[in-house]
């Protein structure tokens, strides 16, 4: 499934290069070319056998991190957070510094420690540590550097009924999914973009998108799942394990209406489970790439994931299943009645 | 000793303070190799007996908790999601996001989970996560999970040894398991080393919860001496200077109304002699260890307390480092040697 894989490769935006590295690899032998563009956005071209439309898809290699912005005397490494991050998450998790993958932990004061006032608030960033096991700041700096990226280290893990744990399963899963839609071939020419620094803006979309000037596209995503105890049944953004989710609107973009009937109808069709993202709040490449040039018919699709970046996000195969075959039932879809794609443009 | 691997095998053991019959059974194997008499009692304390070359020699009881800290299993709602309690002191802040094992009939794997951030309002988003707002995610429904596990089941952090540099451990509950490592170290070093007397070794139960197991212990083995090996705070950029111990600098000797005042001037002679870096703990009172239950055990035996520094207590990230175990192993062996 790629997933285990891809997840235990460490890929912080601005950082993406092992996990292009290892999906270079999986699809050479399927696309007839693969592009790196400048930041580092890897575009993988399938000719169509009949090549009418340009299709684009689009799943980002990145995931929320943190970079090294100084060091404390004791040693110890200070960091700034890449992408959004609950910071409340971050005391006593276990991560990776650096190209060499240095075993750190992140520290704070234990309770033992800490005063009346200090026990009732939230551990500021500010006062975080990563503790590599280092004495003295001359050692650690022998060690890591200013800007080097940190990762969680979180192995991927099969529990309960088809669940999987892992980190960055945002957006690894739009990546395995990509792979998979590739070893099919299509009567259009199909663009895959695997792009970068989605967390920091949706910075490597935006060019790739404008590189191919797609006729549509559809973005492969990792979503919130807030189907848990303390909220309330109405704000479910969507429900682990009831399928793929479809995003109507969100913070960044409005995807085309008739696109998304249109996939909405096909999974339906093909009793394969769907649902709606019940939310606008989030957002993803979407946003850039339907901007692009004159505006691309564009709509995104994808995984629920409780517990979104942090270290123990976590899936359901069989909602990673329908995303995947719903993926690719829209292709052949759309390759065997390209009109489709002229109507929907047409809007 | 490998003492890196012993350490990493101790920590993945579960034995969440009353539950310890799993850990007691495994301690009471490897103690085997080393006492000529191995005992558990009604606590599940672990009682290893090394005779003395001295026929008339007293009895030196050496103790050191393998009880860990964990959570409870207090119910289960009807998606499945568990709720809990804590068993010993637990920070609900480092709790969010954490792996954890649920000792049910099978182990099962779940996650610890709250509300979304975005869901929270702005005043709930300012202050520290309640336990009441936290739950284990397992991914089974209420039926599967109902099956598997039941109230008043025990769960342990996920253990995942990390070697940091300088020859440091980070793991869950290296408190005490650092302290078992010890105990085993002694035994090994005293099977070459002459000592007069009996010597006893504990693996203690129920520490955490109000210093149990050392009570009976104590009782039961009613020793002439007793020596307390136990973890203190590991010193940290915000830490208090007066409070923690560096890491690497060797094992921490108190000092207070707890403890002997000969056999403590005594152990801090024998690292002197030998040249074993200690370093000096201040305790005006309660040390918050079995040395306050043990010394007041019976007509009174008189206690020392050594600890191995150890930074991030009671998290799951617990680190030592592997010269402090060392150091203390011969330090408490020399002593017990020259007694």
């Amino acid at each position: 499934m790629y997933i285990k894989e891809l997840t235990e490769l460490n890929g912080v935006s601005g950082n993406e290069d092992e996990v292009r590295e290892y999906i270079k690899k999986c699809i050479k032998e399927l696309v007839d070319e693969i592009s790196i563009d400048s930041m580092g956005n890897l575009i993988a071209f399938k000719k169509g056998k009949n090549s009418k439309y340009k299709v684009m898809l689009s799943a980002h290699m990145d995931e929320v991190g943190f970079m090294v912005t100084g060091f404390g005397e004791s040693g110890v490494v200070k960091f700034a957070t890449v992408g959004g991050i609950d910071e409340r998450i971050l005391p006593g998790k276990r991560v990776l510094v650096g190209e060499k993958n240095i075993p750190g932990v992140i520290g704070s004061k234990p309770v033992h420690m800490q005063e009346r006032e200090e026990r009732n608030v939230n551990i500021k960033l500010k006062k975080m540590y990563i503790d590599i096991g280092t004495d003295k700041r001359e050692e650690t700096e022998k060690l890591v550097s200013l800007g080097d990226y940190v990762a969680f280290y979180s192995p991927y893990t099969q529990f309960g009924e088809g669940l999987v744990k892992a980190k960055a399963l945002d957006d690894r899963v739009g990546c395995a999914i990509l792979i998979e839609a590739l070893k099919e071939r299509y009567e259009f020419d199909l663009y895959a973009c695997f792009t970068v620094q989605e967390e920091v803006g949706l910075r490597g979309s935006e060019i790739a998108a404008y590189t191919v000037n797609p006729d549509i596209a559809l973005v492969v995503e990792g979503t919130t799942c807030s189907d848990v105890p303390g909220v309330e049944k109405s704000e479910y953004s969507t429900v682990l394990g009831d399928g793929a989710a479809l995003t109507i609107m969100d913070r960044t973009s409005y995807p085309s209406k008739n696109f998304v009937n249109y996939i909405f109808e096909l999974a339906q069709k093909s009793k394969l489970s769907i649902q709606f993202k019940q939310t606008n709040s989030g957002g993803n490449d979407a946003g850039k790439i339907q901007m692009s040039r004159g505006g691309v018919v564009t709509a995104s699709i994808s995984v629920p994931c409780r517990y979104i970046h942090s270290p123990v996000s976590v899936m359901s195969e069989k909602d990673f299943n329908s995303c995947r075959d719903i993926v690719i039932a829209v292709l052949k879809d759309l390759g065997k009645n390209q009109q489709l794609i002229e109507n929907m443009k047409r809007i | 000793m490998e003492y890196m691997t012993v350490l990493k095998e101790l920590s993945e053991l579960t034995g969440v303070s009353g539950r310890e019959y799993g850990i007691s059974s495994y301690i009471a194997n490897i103690f085997r190799e080393y006492c000529d008499k191995v005992e558990i009692d009604k606590f599940y304390n672990v009682s290893g007996y090394k005779k003395g070359s001295d026929m008339a020699g007293k009895k030196i009881m050496i103790m050191a908790h393998h009880d860990e800290i964990g959570l409870l299993v207090k119910s289960i709602d009807e998606k499945g999601f568990i709720k809990f309690t804590n068993i010993g002191g637990i920070d609900s802040k480092i709790l969010l996001a954490q792996e954890v094992v649920v000792h049910g009939s099978k182990d099962v794997y779940g996650v610890i989970g709250a509300k979304p951030p975005h869901l929270l309002k702005p005043e709930e988003a300012k202050k520290a996560v309640k336990m009441e707002d936290l739950y284990i995610d397992t991914g089974l429904s209420n039926e599967s999970i109902s099956k598997l596990v039941s109230i008043g089941d025990v769960i342990t952090f996920k253990t995942y040894p990390f070697e940091l540099r300088r020859d440091k451990l980070s793991s869950k509950c290296l408190d005490n398991r650092a302290g078992v490592a010890v105990l085993l170290d002694i035994m090994k070093r005293l099977s070459k080393l002459n000592h007069n007397h009996d010597v006893v070794f504990v693996a203690t139960s129920q520490e955490e919860l109000g210093l149990s197991g050392a009570k009976i212990a104590a009782y039961n083995i009613n020793p002439d001496m007793a020596i307390v090996i136990d973890a203190c705070h590991g010193e940290i950029p915000d830490g208090a200077k007066d409070e923690t111990y560096a890491l690497g600098n060797g094992p921490a000797i108190a000092i207070g109304p707890n403890l002997h005042r000969l056999y403590t001037k005594k152990i801090m002679d024998v690292a002197k002699e030998e040249n074993i870096a200690y370093q000096v703990d201040v305790e005006p009172g309660n040390t918050g260890t079995e040395a306050w239950a043990t010394q007041v055990s019976r007509s009174g035996i008189p206690t020392i307390l050594i600890s191995i520094p150890l930074k991030y207590m009671h998290t799951t990230i617990e680190t030592v480092q592997i010269s402090d175990i060392k150091s203390t192993g011969k330090l408490v062996s020399r002593f017990v040697s020259e007694l």
